[in-house]
């Protein structure tokens, strides 16, 4: 199905999110929409979508005007969106989630779900059981229940909103192949991206926003350089990984084994010099988060011990953890980092313990003006952290970190941030690296771990393998590694 | 005790449990689309005098009288949760609030409206045996001497049941009680989806109140119903929200209440208030006892298909976005 946006504008606010902003995607191709964080991306699909209503434009189907005003007009009209964070059921199974909002009689006919479900499960190589909960699956495995869903509407056209964030390597390969299927097939679909490589990856085309506004329309291939102006309006350097690795150890684990009920991860000896970058690599769930929890003092071990800078940490309280100089940035901003309901000003207050009974409101406005001076948050001191966007969530969390730290434990620290942001982070992280600090980090996205480790850990099915220096990996070989072939390739990167 | 004892026990406590059925599903019904109406109790006392009274102004047109009680502690019950619903779901204001005003507010209104109507005689609702069944061993004692209104609660359990399970609406209803904006994205329009089974489970909760006035504790008095609305809370609760363990809850709390007066016969040196209030106490402590963690912890030491099974039963996991605003753009 062919789908012409045409001067699309809309407003929240004081912000105008799309502004005259101008599109077209050909029957069976893959079209990408790049940009930074808030670039309006996701409005303009939304429009799309019925989820927002426009202020002005058209939208045209197969050179048809259309009006779309909920996501039950973009159903009928063959437009299906898959959200950034999954719109489902946690608590409901794979087959009740297939079926929820599905037209047909009064009752429910599980049994003929149950076969179209498997049929389309087979077509594009998605493997779910249609008796588990939802509960209990990955992200990645949630889009793909509802892309099969969204199918089996009979969508014409598909829009994902940011679909690689937070899958795994082998979800975003087959989530690949899935969507060159259905290209294949005539479908169209629009992949809304900030990362450039996976839009290159994928698309046949991409149209570039930038502040609201439609920057640009290029082929692909196109050379990363011309889309990264059209995305800034400058050209981006990225930040070079200086060795600024020391001699003296930061933090040595002997011996180490953490049990959930989930896992035994047994860490055995660990150590890590000062100004080192360590990364953690491995699917979600392999173990890489125990580590960090350990390391801040958040989880136990079950055997064995913790030095950092030559402390003994060995079961020690949390606090005495946060006096050692450790520094912990979670994944989940909004549920782990921030508070929700507070502003900047009242975080910075929370962060700088006053004396007395009192909060000095006056000498914690001039620190929260500073923060948001020197990290660059595009917010007021009065803003609440949750009306800020994801990046300006996780520079709030950066400048919330104690200065000086021994050790500095991040959960994906780029995770949901455009270009732009993501060099600023390193460069903030870098120039912590260069004091001293040891900064141990997971991330699923292996080129991260690439251009920033200097030594990396990678964790597989529960174990979890020696330091690996970074010049002895490549890319191809890490994502091997994760995927399971193990012991193999580690022996062939140590023989 | 002798098993010729214990039947007509069970069978008086079955169809005693007959108004919290209604108001228990009552509750599940609104609080499974994400709205917790807090104001059970206040709902079931005025709904019983408004059942009563208008019962009682009719009682020389017949039969007709019990109806129009019914029905109209059941619009009561719809009014009710009508102020619930627009202060939650158009004025986006806190559910718990409005909900636990109303339950002191109605509570209070019914003594104040209901005065003249206190400890007089009135219209009750007749036994109904059914022909045929009642004669069945064992089953006919227990489940078909009763009255049409103990029969319209059984049929109210199982179409509620087959409603939420097996219907595409009772699968959307569970599905806007979870994530609202998912059900909105499948084309569901989730404040009326809303609106529609607070006011269904109002209009139950209000028969509920006419159930105690014209059949199981017939006439009125002040605070007639006192405590049954917040113990239908705490039922809906320990059912985990699934209407057939909510009714077993019901009945179970009915059994309870009925050991309480055996006990209170048999053993009178105790005061009568602990045998009132025991049945309360038990089901608080059920409550805490099925939702503890270290049952959690018990359960996972079992074999996985029998702790799975056991959790799935005895677990309560309420709907997620129950109590939650939501904004529909």
């Amino acid at each position: 199905m062919k789908i012409e946006l045409l001067n699309i504008s809309k407003r929240f606010g004081s912000v105008q999110a799309n502004d005259d902003v101008s599109l077209t995607v050909q029957a069976g191709s893959i079209h990408g929409l790049l940009g930074e964080n808030g670039a309006g991306k996701s409005t303009l699909v939304k429009v799309l979508s019925g989820f927002i209503s426009r202020d002005a434009g058209a939208v045209l189907l197969d050179g048809f005007p259309i009006e779309i005003k909920t996501p039950a007009d973009a159903i009928r009209a063959g437009v299906g969106m898959l959200h950034q964070d999954p719109l489902d059921f946690p608590p409901l199974s794979v087959l009740n989630n297939f079926m929820v909002g599905k037209l047909g009689g009064i009752f429910i006919n599980p049994r003929s779900a149950s076969r179209d479900f498997k049929r389309l499960a087979t077509e594009f190589n998605f493997q779910l059981d249609v008796n588990e909960l939802v509960s209990n699956l990955t992200v990645g495995e949630r889009q793909q229940l509802e892309i099969l869903r969204l199918l089996s509407l009979g969508v014409k056209t598909l829009i994902l909103d940011e679909p690689t964030t937070g899958i795994s390597a082998s979800q975003k390969v087959a989530l690949f192949d899935a969507m060159k299927h259905l290209a294949a097939q005539g479908k169209s679909v629009i992949f809304v991206s900030h990362k450039l490589e996976d839009v290159e990856a994928l698309c046949d085309e991409v149209t570039v926003m930038r502040q609201g506004k439609a920057a640009g329309h290029l082929p692909i291939p196109c050379p990363d350089e011309k889309l990264i102006a059209l995305m800034f309006g400058r050209e981006l350097a990225l930040p070079l990984k200086p060795n600024t690795c020391r001699t003296t150890p930061a933090l040595e684990l002997r011996d180490v084994t953490i049990a959930t009920d989930r896992l035994t991860l047994r860490l055995g000896n660990l150590t890590v010099c000062q100004g080192e970058v360590i990364g953690l690599a491995g699917l979600e769930g392999s173990g890489q988060q125990l580590l960090l929890l350990l390391c801040a003092g958040l989880l136990p071990a079950s055997t064995g011990s913790l030095t950092i800078n030559g402390e003994d940490m060995t079961l020690k309280p949390y606090k005495e953890f946060l006096q050692a100089g450790i520094g912990y940035s979670p994944a989940d901003r909004l549920k782990d980092g921030l508070i929700r309901g507070l502003s900047i000003h009242e975080h910075v207050a929370l962060r700088h313990v006053s004396r007395g009974w009192f909060v000095d409101w006056q000498e914690t406005l001039q620190r929260t003006l500073q923060a948001i001076a020197l990290f660059n948050i595009r917010g007021k001191p009065q803003t609440l952290v949750e009306r800020l966007s994801g990046g300006n969530q996780q520079r709030t969390q950066l400048a919330l970190l104690p200065v000086p730290l021994n050790l500095l434990l991040m959960e994906h620290p780029t995770r949901g941030l455009d270009i732009e942001s993501v060099l600023w982070v390193w460069q903030q992280l870098i120039a912590r690296c260069e004091s001293g600090t040891a900064i141990l980090f997971m991330s699923s996205d292996l080129d991260e771990i690439m251009q920033y480790s200097d030594r990396v850990l990678v964790f597989s099915g529960g174990e979890v393998s020696e330091l690996i220096d970074v010049a002895d990996l490549t890319v191809e070989r890490l994502g091997q590694t994760i995927g399971g072939r193990f012991s193999s390739q580690l022996s062939a990167v140590h023989p | 005790m002798e098993a010729a004892q214990i039947l007509p026990i069970l069978s008086v406590a079955i169809a005693t449990s007959t108004p919290l059925i209604f108001a228990c599903l009552g509750e599940t019904i609104t609080e499974r689309a994400g709205v917790i109406n807090l104001s059970a109790e206040g709902t079931v006392m005025l709904a019983a005098m408004t059942g009563f009274a208008v019962a009682k102004t009719t009682e020389n047109w017949g039969d007709i009288s019990l109806l129009l009680g019914f029905a109209s502690a059941a619009i009561v019950g719809v009014l009710i949760a009508l102020v619930v619903a627009f202060g939650a779901l158009t004025l986006k204001q806190s559910q718990e609030a409005i909900g636990f005003v109303l339950a002191l507010l109605c509570a209070d209104l019914s003594s104040f409206l209901g005065s003249n109507f206190v400890r007089i005689p009135g219209p009750t609702v007749p036994s109904f045996p059914i022909p045929w069944l009642k004669d069945i061993p064992l089953l006919g004692a227990l489940f078909f001497q009763s009255d049409l209104l103990v029969y319209t609660s059984y049929l109210l359990i199982f179409l509620t049941a087959v409603y939420f399970y097996r219907t595409r609406a009772g699968l959307m209803l569970r599905a806007i009680g979870e994530q609202p904006a998912a059900a909105f994205a499948r084309g569901t329009n989730v404040i009326l989806m809303r609106y529609f089974y607070t006011l269904l489970g109002g209009a139950l909760m209000g028969i509920a109140g006419a159930a105690f006035a014209l059949d199981f504790k017939a006439g009125w008095s002040h605070r007639h119903t006192a405590g049954y609305g917040w113990i239908a809370l705490a039922i809906v609760i320990f059912g985990g929200w699934n209407p057939l363990r909510v009714a077993l809850s019901c009945y179970l709390f009915g059994i309870l209440q009925s050991l309480a007066s055996v006990a209170q016969s048999t053993i009178p040196d105790v005061p009568t208030q602990v045998f009132t209030v025991a049945p309360f106490v038990l089901m608080i402590l059920l409550l805490v006892l099925t939702s503890s963690d270290r049952l959690a912890i018990l359960l996972k030491r079992l074999p996985p298909i029998v702790s799975r099974i056991t959790t799935q039963t005895i677990q309560s996991i309420p709907p997620a976005a129950l109590g939650k605003v939501f904004e529909q753009d």
